[in-house]
Parts: C-alpha cells; sequence; structure tokens
C-alpha cells in the first residue's frame, strides 16, 4: 500500500517536474522570440522542430539502444502529410499536425516491427535503405507528390489578435515551439515512467529483461513507434516553418545529420537533444562564417565549412565522449563535489 | 532477350564493385566491429591520387600500385590515429567518427583537387564483346573486375581460414581478451585488419572509378550499395559480401531496365527487407542471431 | 545516466540561455532606409550548390559572376556602385535554400537575389521573396515557372525555359531527320521533363521510340541507353547535364552504339564533357564521343574567341577567375552578371527595389548583349531569352549555324528566325538601351 502511494506521489511529482520544466523552456522560448530578429527567429523554429525529432530518436537510441539512420524519411512522412492536407485539402494546422503523427505513428509500427528483429549494423542497413528508398515513391507517384521539385506550401497566418504586423517567423517559432514543447512534456514523463525503465531493462540485457516478464519486441517496437512519431511531427513542423516537402530536403544526409546530432548532443538525454538541435541549426552558419573570415580561394572557401563540421565530429567524439551534455554534467560534477560529497559522477 | 543478357551482365559488372566495397566493410567489421563509413571517403582519395599519379607519369599501373600502397596506408593511419581511441567506447561513436572522417575527406578533396569530376582511365578496354554482330554490356575491363573481385575474396578466405595471421586476426576480432591472453598482439591485428580493408577499397575505387568518374561525391552511392550489399550478405562473411553485392547488381540492373530508374533505390530497400526478415544476420550468416 | 543530476541540468539550461542570448547578439546593425543599398555600394545574395553532388560545374557560376562584377567595379561600379555578390552554399537542398535566402534577406540586408540556382531549390523561396517585395533577378534554371509575372512579379527567369529549347531542338530534328526513329534520355525532373515536352510538341509521337529517364544521383545508365538501343532509336536526344552526358555516352561506347546525337545546351558544354570523357579517347581529343552531336547555344561558343563578348569575358576569366576553366559555366555567370549591371543603370540613381523591377518591365525586352536572342521580359512575362540558336560540336568545339530562332513556350507558338545584329560589348562599363 505504502508502496503504491509512494508511486502515485512519485508519478505526481514526476508530472509537475514536467510541467515546470515545461513552463520554464515555454518561458525561455517566449522571451528569445520577443528578443531576437526575424532570421534568429527563422533559427529558433529550426531548432524546435529539430528538438521534436531528436528527442524521439534520443530515446529510442540512447534508452531503447536501437540505431536508426531513417529517420530523415519519417519526417518526410510527416511534412509530406502536412503539405498535402494544407495545400490541397484546406485543412487547418493541429489536424493536419496530428494526421501526421497519426500516418508516421502508423509507418513506425510497420518499421518498428521489422526493427526488432534486427540488431547492430543490420539495423543500420535496413533504416538506411528505407532513408534512401522511401524518397523515390515522390520520383514515382509524381502527380502527387511533385517528383524531383517536392511541394510548396503557403505559410501560415498569424491570427489577426497578435495585430497586423506581428512577423511571420515569430509565428512560426511560436507553433514550432509549441510543438517542441509538447514533444518535451510527454518525453520527459516517458523516460521517468515504468515505460522509460523497461526500455532501459531491454537496452542492457534483453534476457533478463524477458526473464522478468517483459515483451522484448513490444517494448523495441513501441520506443520505435513513438520516436517514429516525434520524427512525424517534426517533420509536419518544418513543412510548416520552410514551406516545403521535397526529397532534396530528405536527402541520407539529414538521417545521418540527426544521428550525429543526438551523439554530439548527448545521447539517451532531452538536454542533450537541446543541444543538438542548437548545433543543427547553429553549426551551419557558425562554419560559413568562419570559413569567410579568411580570405581563401573560392575552391577552398566553399569546402571550408564541411571541412570543420568534419574536424568538430571527430574531435567532439574524441574529448567528449559522452557528447556535450556529458561534458557539460562532468564539469558541474567537479564543481560539486568541492562544494560537497552528493554529485554524482559523469555518465559513461 | 539481348536486353535480357544485356542487364543480366550489366547488374554483375556493376555488383562486383558493390562486391568490392562490401568485401572492404566486412574486413573492417571483423577487425573491430565497426561499419566503417569512412571507406568511400578513404577509397575516393586514393583513387585522386592515382589519378594525379596517373596524369603526371603517363603509367596506369604505376598510378595503380600507389593507390593500394596509400590505402594501405592510410587504413593503418586511420585506425591507430583515430578509431584506436573510440573502439572500445560506445558502438555510435565509431560511427560518428567514421562520419566525421567521411565529410573531413570530402572537404579535403574538393580543396586538392576541385568539386568537378574528372576522367579515370580504364585498366581495359570499355568496347563491349562483339556476340554474333553487336556489343554486349560487357567489355573486357568488367572481366578484369569480376576477376579481381573474386580473386579477393579467395584471397581474404585463404587468409583467414588458412594462415596463423588470419586466425589471429580472427581471434582477436572476437575474443580479444582470451587471444590478449594467448599472446596476440590484438592491437596489432585491428590495424592490420584496417590496412587490408582500405586496400580492398581502394581497388574498388580504382575499378568503378572509370563508370562514375573521381570527384569528391562521386562515390556516394557505391558506399551505400556497398554497404547494402555487406548486410544482405553478412557483414562476417567474405563469401556473402560477394554474394550480396552481385545479387544486389542484378536486381537494380533488372528493376532500372524494366520498371525505370527512379524505382531503384525502393528495389533495395524491398529487396533488403526480404532477405532480412528471413536471416536478420544476413544471406551468410554464420551464427544464430541471439532471439528472445 | 538520464537527467539523472538537477544540476546539470540547471546548468544545460543556463547554456541554452547563453546560446540564444549569442542568437540575438548577432542581430542585425542598422538597416538603411533601401536595403542593401548604399552611396558606394549595391549588395546582391545568392544560393549556390558549392558542395555536394549538385556542385560539380554549377559551383563555377556565381564565381563568374563576382568576376565580371569586379571588372565592372574596377571601373567604377554603376553610378559609383560598386556591385557585391554574397553567395552561400545551399547544398542543392530546398531546407537549406530558404534558410540561406531568409539570412541573406533578414540578417545579411541584401538589396535582392541573384541566380539563386536551381528549380527544386528556387521555387521554395519565390513566395517569402515576392511577399517581401525583394527583387529576384535571373534565377538559374530553365523552369518555365519563373515565367509569370502577374502572380511572382519580383521574380524573373534568365535563361530560355526548357521548353523554348526542347520545340526548337525539336523543330531542327523533324526538319532534317524526318522519318527517323527517336530516342530520349532525359534527367527526371523539371528540366528533363520540360525537354521532353518540347520536343513532343515538335517531333510526331510515332517517331519517338523510346523516352528513358534517369535520376539524378544514381551512377549506372547502361539499363536506359541498352533500352533506346533495343528500341533502335537513331537519334539519340538528351536532356542531361554534363555527368551523364558522359556517363550516357560511355555506355553507348561499350554497346558500340552510334546514333545521331542531339544535346540540349544544359549538357553539351564540350570543355566539361571533354574532360570527363579525356581517357577514354586513346589520342584522340577529349570530345571525340560527342563529336558531330547537335545542340543549341543562347550565348556564342566560348571557342569563338573572335565574337567580342567571348574575347572581353575571356580577359576578365584570365584576370578575376583564372582558376576557373574557361567554359559554359564561367560565361553564363558573366553574361546573368552582363544583364543585372544592365538592369541597375536603367534602374537609374536613386536606386530602389520597386525602381528595378520597373526597369526591367518596361526595358528588359531590349536589354541586349551577350545573348544571341532579345528577353521575353514585360510586365507580365518573366521567362528569360526567348529562344536559342542550332550548333553543332565540330572538331570539339561548338559551332552555331542558321541564326538564332525565337519561340514562345506554348505548344501552337510559331518559331521564327531573329535577325538584329548582336551589339558589341561597350569599351566599358554597360551599354543600355
Amino acid at each position: 500500500m505504502n508502496t503504491v502511494l509512494a508511486r502515485i506521489q512519485g508519478s505526481h511529482n514526476t508530472l509537475a517536474r514536467s510541467l515546470g520544466l515545461v513552463v520554464f523552456a515555454g518561458a525561455v522560448l517566449f522571451i528569445a522570440s520577443e528578443a531576437l530578429g526575424a532570421y534568429n527567429e527563422l533559427q529558433l523554429a529550426n531548432g524546435a522542430y529539430y528538438f521534436a525529432v531528436l528527442a524521439g530518436l534520443t530515446v529510442l537510441t540512447g534508452l531503447s539502444g536501437q540505431i536508426s539512420l531513417g529517420h530523415g524519411a519519417l519526417m518526410a512522412v510527416g511534412a509530406y502529410t502536412v503539405a498535402l492536407l494544407i495545400g490541397n485539402e484546406q485543412w487547418p494546422l493541429v489536424p493536419a499536425l496530428l494526421a501526421a503523427v497519426a500516418l508516421t505513428t502508423l509507418v513506425g509500427i510497420a518499421v518498428g516491427a521489422a526493427a526488432t528483429r534486427l540488431r547492430g549494423p543490420y539495423l543500420a542497413g535496413a533504416t538506411l535503405a528505407f532513408a534512401i528508398g522511401l524518397p523515390a515513391l515522390a520520383d514515382k507517384y509524381t502527380g502527387t507528390f511533385g517528383g524531383e521539385n517536392g511541394l510548396v506550401v503557403n505559410p501560415p497566418t498569424p491570427p489577426s489578435w497578435l495585430g497586423a504586423n506581428f512577423p511571420l517567423e515569430r509565428w512560426e517559432a511560436w507553433i514550432a515551439g509549441l510543438g517542441a514543447l509538447v514533444v518535451l512534456f510527454v518525453m520527459n514523463n516517458l523516460v521517468r515512467s515504468g515505460v522509460g525503465r523497461s526500455f532501459r531493462a531491454v537496452r542492457d540485457d534483453e534476457i533478463a529483461a524477458s526473464l522478468c516478464g517483459l515483451r522484448v519486441a513490444r517494448v523495441q517496437t513501441l520506443a520505435f513507434v513513438l520516436s517514429a512519431a516525434c520524427a512525424g511531427l517534426g517533420g509536419g513542423l518544418l513543412t510548416v516553418v520552410l514551406q516545403l516537402a521535397s526529397p532534396g530536403a530528405f536527402q541520407l544526409e539529414l538521417s545521418l545529420s540527426l544521428l550525429t546530432a543526438i551523439v554530439l548532443g548527448g545521447l539517451g538525454s532531452l538536454l542533450g537533444a537541446v543541444w543538438g538541435a542548437a548545433v543543427l541549426v547553429l553549426l551551419p552558419s557558425w562554419t560559413n562564417d568562419i570559413a569567410h573570415s579568411f580570405s581563401l580561394s573560392t575552391g577552398v572557401s566553399a569546402n571550408m565549412p564541411l571541412a570543420i563540421y568534419g574536424l568538430v565530429l571527430i574531435t567532439a567524439m574524441l574529448v567528449w565522449p559522452s557528447g556535450i551534455q556529458g561534458g557539460v554534467r562532468a564539469v558541474v560534477s567537479r564543481v560539486g563535489k568541492r562544494r560537497g560529497p552528493r554529485a554524482k559522477g559523469a555518465a559513461p | 532477350m539481348t536486353r535480357f543478357i544485356d542487364l543480366t551482365l550489366n547488374g554483375i559488372s556493376t555488383g562486383a564493385v558493390y562486391a568490392a566495397v562490401a568485401l572492404a566493410l566486412v574486413l573492417t567489421w571483423r577487425a573491430t566491429r565497426i561499419v566503417n563509413f569512412a571507406q568511400g571517403g578513404m577509397l575516393m582519395i586514393t583513387t585522386f591520387i592515382a589519378s594525379s599519379v596517373i596524369s603526371t607519369s603517363g603509367s596506369y599501373w604505376l598510378g595503380f600500385a600507389v593507390a593500394l600502397v596509400c590505402g594501405l596506408v592510410l587504413g593503418a593511419v586511420v585506425e591507430r590515429a583515430l578509431m584506436r581511441r573510440v573502439e572500445s567506447g560506445a558502438p555510435l561513436n565509431a560511427v560518428i567518427v567514421a562520419l566525421g572522417l567521411l565529410i573531413l575527406l570530402q572537404a579535403l578533396a574538393g580543396m586538392i583537387w576541385g568539386n568537378t569530376p574528372r576522367s579515370f582511365p580504364p585498366a581495359f578496354s570499355i568496347r563491349g564483346y562483339d556476340v554474333g554482330g553487336t556489343h554486349v554490356l560487357f567489355a573486357p575491363n568488367d572481366t578484369f573486375t569480376v576477376l579481381v573481385v573474386i580473386g579477393v575474396a579467395a584471397g581474404l578466405a585463404a587468409l583467414f581460414r588458412g594462415t596463423t595471421i588470419g586466425l589471429k586476426m580472427r581471434a582477436a576480432a572476437f575474443q580479444p581478451e582470451v587471444a590478449r591472453m594467448l599472446g596476440v598482439r590484438v592491437g596489432r591485428m585491428f590495424t592490420l585488419g584496417w590496412a587490408l580493408a582500405a586496400l580492398v577499397g581502394s581497388l574498388a575505387g580504382l575499378l568503378v572509378a572509370p563508370a562514375v568518374f573521381v570527384g569528391p561525391n562521386q562515390f556516394d552511392p557505391i558506399l551505400i550499395f556497398g554497404f547494402t550489399a555487406a548486410v544482405l550478405g553478412g557483414l562476417d562473411s567474405p563469401v556473402g559480401a560477394v554474394v550480396g553485392g552481385v545479387a544486389l547488381g542484378l536486381v537494380l540492373s533488372y528493376v532500372s531496365g524494366y520498371e525505370g530508374a527512379s524505382l531503384v533505390t525502393l528495389a533495395a530497400l524491398v529487396i533488403l527487407i526480404a532477405v532480412l526478415m528471413i536471416r536478420p544476420g544476413g544471406l551468410f550468416s554464420s551464427t544464430q542471431e541471439r532471439r528472445v | 545516466m538520464i537527467l539523472s543530476s538537477y544540476k546539470a541540468r540547471a546548468a544545460g539550461i543556463a547554456g541554452v540561455i547563453v546560446v540564444a542570448i549569442g542568437i540575438a547578439g548577432c542581430g542585425s546593425s542598422s538597416s538603411s532606409s533601401a536595403p542593401g543599398v548604399s552611396a558606394t555600394s549595391i549588395t546582391f545574395g545568392s544560393h549556390q550548390p558549392l558542395t555536394g553532388p549538385a556542385a560539380p560545374g554549377y559551383s563555377e557560376i556565381a564565381p563568374a559572376s563576382q568576376a565580371f562584377f569586379d571588372y565592372l567595379n574596377a571601373q567604377g561600379g554603376i553610378y559609383g556602385r560598386k556591385i557585391h555578390l554574397t553567395y552561400k552554399d545551399d547544398a542543392y537542398n530546398p531546407a537549406q535554400t530558404v534558410n540561406v535566402v531568409h539570412e541573406l534577406v533578414l540578417q545579411d540586408k541584401v538589396f535582392g537575389i541573384f541566380e539563386g540556382l536551381g528549380t527544386p531549390t528556387h521555387t521554395k523561396v519565390v513566395g517569402f521573396l515576392n511577399s517581401s517585395k525583394v527583387p529576384d533577378m535571373s534565377v538559374a534554371s530553365g523552369c518555365p515557372c519563373w515565367d509569370n509575372g502577374t502572380s511572382q512579379p519580383y521574380t524573373y527567369g534568365w535563361q530560355p525555359n526548357y521548353t523554348i529549347e526542347g520545340k526548337i531542338l525539336g523543330q531542327y530534328i523533324k526538319q532534317h531527320f524526318a522519318g527517323k526513329k527517336i530516342g530520349v534520355f532525359y534527367q527526371d525532373d523539371d528540366f528533363g521533363n520540360g525537354g521532353l515536352t518540347g520536343i513532343k510538341d515538335e517531333v510526331p509521337a510515332s517517331q519517338i521510340v523510346s523516352a528513358q529517364a534517369y535520376q539524378p544521383g544514381g551512377t549506372n545508365v547502361a539499363p536506359q541507353i541498352s533500352a533506346i538501343k533495343a528500341a533502335g532509336a537513331q537519334v539519340l536526344v538528351d536532356f542531361t547535364v554534363p555527368i551523364y552526358t558522359a556517363l550516357g555516352q560511355l555506355a553507348s561506347f561499350t554497346l558500340g552504339y552510334t546514333p545521331q546525337l542531339v544535346v540540349s545546351n544544359v549538357g553539351i558544354d564540350p570543355t566539361t564533357v571533354g574532360g570527363l570523357l579525356k581517357t577514354f579517347s586513346k589520342g584522340k581529343a577529349g570530345t571525340a564521343l560527342i563529336e558531330g552531336a547537335i545542340t543549341d547555344g543562347y550565348l556564342p561558343s566560348t571557342a569563338d574567341l573572335s565574337n567580342p563578348w567571348v574575347a572581353l569575358f575571356k580577359k576578365i576569366h584570365d584576370r578575376y577567375d583564372a582558376s576557373a576553366p574557361f567554359d559554359g559555366n564561367v560565361e553564363y555567370g558573366m553574361a546573368d552578371a552582363y544583364t543585372l549591371a544592365q538592369a541597375l543603370q536603367v534602374a537609374g540613381k536613386n536606386l530602389t527595389r520597386q525602381g528595378l523591377i520597373n526597369a526591367v518591365n518596361t526595358t528588359g525586352s531590349k536589354l541586349l548583349g551577350p545573348g544571341l536572342v532579345p528577353f521575353r521580359y514585360s510586365k507580365s512575362n518573366h521567362g528569360g531569352y526567348g529562344g536559342t540558336e542550332i550548333g553543332q560540336v565540330r572538331n570539339g568545339q561548338i559551332v552555331l549555324f542558321g541564326g538564332p530562332l525565337v519561340t514562345d513556350p506554348t505548344s501552337s507558338g510559331p518559331i521564327t528566325p531573329y535577325t538584329t545584329a548582336q551589339p558589341a560589348p561597350p569599351a566599358s562599363g554597360v551599354s543600355v538601351p
């Protein structure tokens, strides 16, 4: 009885904590969106939809231990759904985004069920084939999906009560930011719940987990489906923010950069996903600025941002094997140790 | 009928190249349990070096030899300098380092040689054999490619099965702790595995370059299909790599010829999923995958 | 491992805030009343595939435009203003295109976008540029979709659209290869499909025995060429980019297949294709495999140094852009830059965004220069060059013949000769009507 009470109380605590976290993050986003210029608001919006995808992927890979090189294609499913529903069927935004989540959930069930049979590089290979194979449908069914060009949608209109001069980019940042907060709330609750624990149990030892009565395949499929739903929402938000759904935006490079971002940010951690989103948004323009701060020949300066990106990936993995969040945690725990004995060490 | 023969021959010659890349990936996987996504960048660099040597010296075979030596050295250096530090860590970290290296090498190639692809000479003629008055889609250079790939696969099988060094490499990969206790210098075996893999990779680059040209991104599809072939055949099996490569080459050639080029990547997805659902460890998986 | 320490979380959030403030700090400085223009300079922005699979060849275009502006700036620019081109890499990824174009317009405060490259990429920013009333000059793509002055008043094409080119090539095929079987090898996008549409407008359907598309990104095109050969095509029409022209010719060589080749302007540049085929020609010129191909050109051939425009561009290339080969891409970038400079000259000293648009709408069709045909610019019509001239690869160089032809992109629009002589380039600066 006591344990049950404690559990209920615990789950209330988690809920309250998540709510607090979401309110806090929402306040930060709101203040940031008010303080930023139009272009940075767009970057904020980019970061928000990336976070939605990365939060799901980091739970899949970090908690449940499954690798995916195909989440770019799942984003494409969400993006095309929203583009078709908003563009052709004149659906309002929220139902269109929900439909995107629903459809990617269905795709996630199919892919996830197949994925539970596969391990390590075989899962990587299958999801990679998914990432390169799925966009071919856009070329096959040109009439619906617009072929190589893809689809263009109209930007969302800020409601009139915000004023006539309300910047579009800020509205997009709010929409994407709200989506990201929903994901944050759901995922933060989930990783602390029994579901999160079962993910970790399966990741650490499948046999032990199954002896404890967990149905391994079902747990793994659930993790895949959750991350697929997040990717679908992220892809749908991408369409809202960038007003496009196009094969060129969902190439293999996207899937690889998503994986890179969760590892670089700190695998299995939602804050790591925040760092990962920041890296995806900020690194390209920073490397570009660095490349152009030297006077280099065109051939060299064009390739310089890529070279810096590659170098960053390699050095980061050598210096911070557990990602940026791991590095931050290590610094904090070092500081903490000096103050008192309670702080935990860095994650492995 | 002619068309079917042409597509079959085309499938075999393109499949042989996928097989070569798959062999390189199998070697690194067997040596260190790492899928080397940087392989596409490494073979691109060695092929660029071959191209430069050939255009300065005028000798194809000199460029060929230099590329192989460079591959051997590059593989060893990459393992020693980079992979050694992440081999023992989380498997994904090694994947990210490999991806970082791929991007870095592509950027460096763009800086040094430019982004415009260049021509690369074939070892032998690319004029198709004359069969009954028509040229089929298979040339002496394709024969060379197929023979080289078969030779490499056979050589690797002999190395792993029949030589002490091959046994040591396998021991180091499967049971590093036990191997170490038995006196195997595990680190050296890892380095050797990567060097051999990069050698095979550079060979794949030389074989395919005439048909795709040499440029920073020209080998991307070869890497993707090579990896697909390796997974298809089973990452532990050199024979699987060859079978997977040729099977993939054939399927993609038929699909491209009969159904259209737009379905090629989708076909790769379908065949891979179909095979993995029946054999989750690839066609030639030696050990039964752990089932729960 | 997961969010285990509150301190770590607090530190992480603090870090995120720092990043957010960092973004805020990067905001742009003062904005003048006409963005991107000062008494001494005009800044345009552009998105280009500088890296990735689309970079080959195309990455030469923007530097060539910049080289022409450098040449012009050395002579004092336009009304004392030096022209700058800030071009950013989008790697041919539409999502990146949207971001870099927003960065150029909102943060870098460019006056306009110039020469944005690609259809899948640029179609995703046309809406933003037009609703922001930002001039969107000379899109580097032949998509007919730029040609809509009513719904997209700020967007202009520059090169002839793919259908116009296809029609003129198609008419030549109809007249000179009557009754022969035609095979078409084309890129599976708006470029290839537009070209195919143009061919079908002119050539009877019964004559086209096979049309095979390839996917940009794949490298094995032998199945497509073998299908065209098997269909018995005596004329092979390529709507391909140079790499695929070369790949197609290699497959043809293996198959011993030697049809009459017809290649659209985009895919024939002899410097590029010849370079790709160099090692296969066994001592002959690299262009041996495309010798005799029929093609078309709306700019003079880069090999024709007797043409004063080519001579001028070669001089500028050697002075400002020598590291690039002097090929069709470089000529494209310079001729395009010349057109923009002309429009700026016409727009007058008090430059505004609307002023530039008005200048092109009223005077655009009279902006003669390196092009062999006139532009189709008017208030409602924003298409680029209205035609092209048939040519042939002879001794490794494109030789144009028969005089320029003009038409419109509709299937019924007649093809007529254009006879006005090409004006010579001015001794300095640009010349305007």
